[in-house]
């Protein structure tokens, strides 16, 4: 029995890593997964719906933000907007530390 | 090539071995590690995910929005700009837009009031978006009630609910047709908010904006081209400011990370003493290194990203919500679609994995060099 098992240690020595190779492994696998579900689902028929407002209703902006009119519509505020209480106002929307200008006003 | 797997196989049992030894201080290593990929990957998929859907959805937004300007700020343009436009080359369509704000003081919440061209609503019945619905608990055949701009109360039926899923762009909205609309904000005939215009080749869009500045003046004309940037800029510009804020704990993690994978214990030393003594090869010593520096960190960035995904995919990136929402009161339920950038997976890949195994090999070259017991000493 000594024999044998020392044999086998012999033939195996340290399997200590079984374990974790097991679980890079299924770490590995899992990560492909993530790739082929993103091919999958990543693509825009979820979006149909949202799709066919924006084109029926004329929407120009995303709803994400709707504590200010700026924020709101992003694409479609001016440059007086975040101060919209006096001229050196600061804007007090959280959302507006988050949120850069439409690029059109950042051009001189 | 046998021998080469079973030599590696043996050299990754020996240092998972050896990194079990010093478990406490590795599961922590691990620990720190992944949190790090994880808040990296989630603030990457989710910026990615959401600039993806804008890209995709403003796709179909006007191709051409003509505001007016009355000193610098946004004004009602009449209906006669339509006819001053008249009849510009590129331009199929061209309409008056209604559509504007109203503060709603029962749940402290912006809505944004349109009138949709696509559709007829009866007067006295409006369409709400699925976000009001949620935050006034309505649904269809419901009655509502607002202060309109003279003061008087307008009561409102709720004709539909529009799609939950549509959430991301409808949330806030209420549609109802236009008479209602003038009433309610007080607008007369002859006044639009905007005006949007068709233009069939889209190599002409900037060539009618040039001409529309010239033929009115006092108004600016904001391209689809310049939504579509506008979204793209936001996404980044937000991945950007996480990323500055994150700076501070990313560069903890490097500099403990550094500590731990290129400054070596006595006890390390030690023991590639007396593996090169029992006579271990300095490629060996590197090789098992290199295999403890590919494993941590491989295995931080596997789980990581897949938390990350479950986060971003799985949970909608409910860890972000609080930094998106501001104080809005009405803020869209949306699924983030898994859009995923295979550029920017592997860029994390590189600056996550990499560095951290670089910095393992480095300074056991160094030690692996010398004389066993020169090191042993």
């Amino acid at each position: 029995m000594h024999g044998t098992s020392a044999t086998a240690r012999l033939h195996h020595p340290g399997r200590a890593g079984t374990v974790p190779l097991l679980l890079l492994g299924a770490g590995l696998l899992l990560f492909a997964f993530t790739l082929l579900d993103a091919a999958w689902r990543g693509n825009d028929t979820a979006l149909a719906n949202s799709r066919q407002l924006v084109a029926g209703l004329g929407l120009t902006d995303l709803a994400l933000f709707t504590e200010a009119r700026y924020t709101r519509h992003l694409s479609q505020a001016d440059r007086h907007t975040p101060f919209q209480d006096h001229p050196l106002a600061l804007d007090h929307f959280p959302s507006g530390s988050l949120v850069p200008p439409p690029q059109r006003l950042q051009q001189p | 090539m046998n021998h080469f797997v079973r030599r590696q196989r043996y050299l990754i049992d020996f240092t998972l071995a050896s990194l079990g030894r010093r478990k406490g201080k590795n599961l922590g290593l691990l620990g720190v590690y992944t949190l790090i990929v994880f808040l990296l990957a989630s603030v990457m998929l989710f910026s990615q995910s959401l600039r993806r859907e804008a890209g995709l959805l403003l796709e179909n937004a006007p191709e051409v929005v003509v505001q007016r300007m009355v000193a610098g700020r946004h004004d009602l343009i009449p209906v006669d700009y339509l006819e001053r436009i008249g009849t510009l080359r590129g331009v199929v369509a061209k309409y008056g837009r209604l559509w504007g704000y109203f503060y709603d003081p029962a749940v402290q919440a912006n809505y944004t009031l349109l009138v949709p061209r696509d559709r007829t609503i009866n007067s006295g019945e409006l369409i709400v978006g699925h976000g009001i619905a949620r935050t006034r608990g309505l649904g269809t055949g419901d009655f509502i009630s607002f202060r309109a701009a003279s003061g008087t109360t307008f009561s409102f039926r709720v004709a539909e609910v529009l799609a939950a899923d549509a959430e991301l762009v409808s949330a806030d909205l209420l549609l109802v047709n236009e008479a209602d609309f003038r009433a309610f904000f007080g607008i007369a005939e002859g006044l639009y908010t905007d005006i949007a215009l068709e233009v069939r080749n889209p190599k002409e869009v900037r060539t009618v904006a040039e001409k529309l500045t010239v033929l009115l003046p006092d108004t600016r004309p904001i391209l689809r081209e310049e939504i579509l940037r506008t979204y793209d800029a936001l996404f980044q510009w937000r991945q950007g400011i996480v990323f500055v804020l994150l700076a501070g704990s990313l560069l903890a993690f490097v500099i403990f990370a550094w500590d731990k994978a290129s400054g070596l214990s006595a006890e390390e030393k030690r023991e590639i003493g007396i593996l090169k003594a029992i006579g271990w090869e300095t490629g060996d010593v590197i090789r098992m290194k290199f295999w403890e520096g590919a494993l941590v960190s491989l295995g931080a960035f596997l789980l990581g990203y897949l938390a990350a995904y479950g986060h971003v995919f799985i949970f909608d990136a409910a860890l972000f919500a609080p930094v998106l929402k501001g104080w809005a009161v009405l803020y869209p339920q949306f699924h983030p679609q898994p859009f995923v950038d295979g550029l920017q997976v592997a860029t994390l890949f590189f600056f996550t994995v990499f560095p951290y195994t670089v910095a393992t090999v480095v300074p056991i070259w160094r030690a692996a060099t010398t004389d066993p017991d020169a090191v042993m000493r």
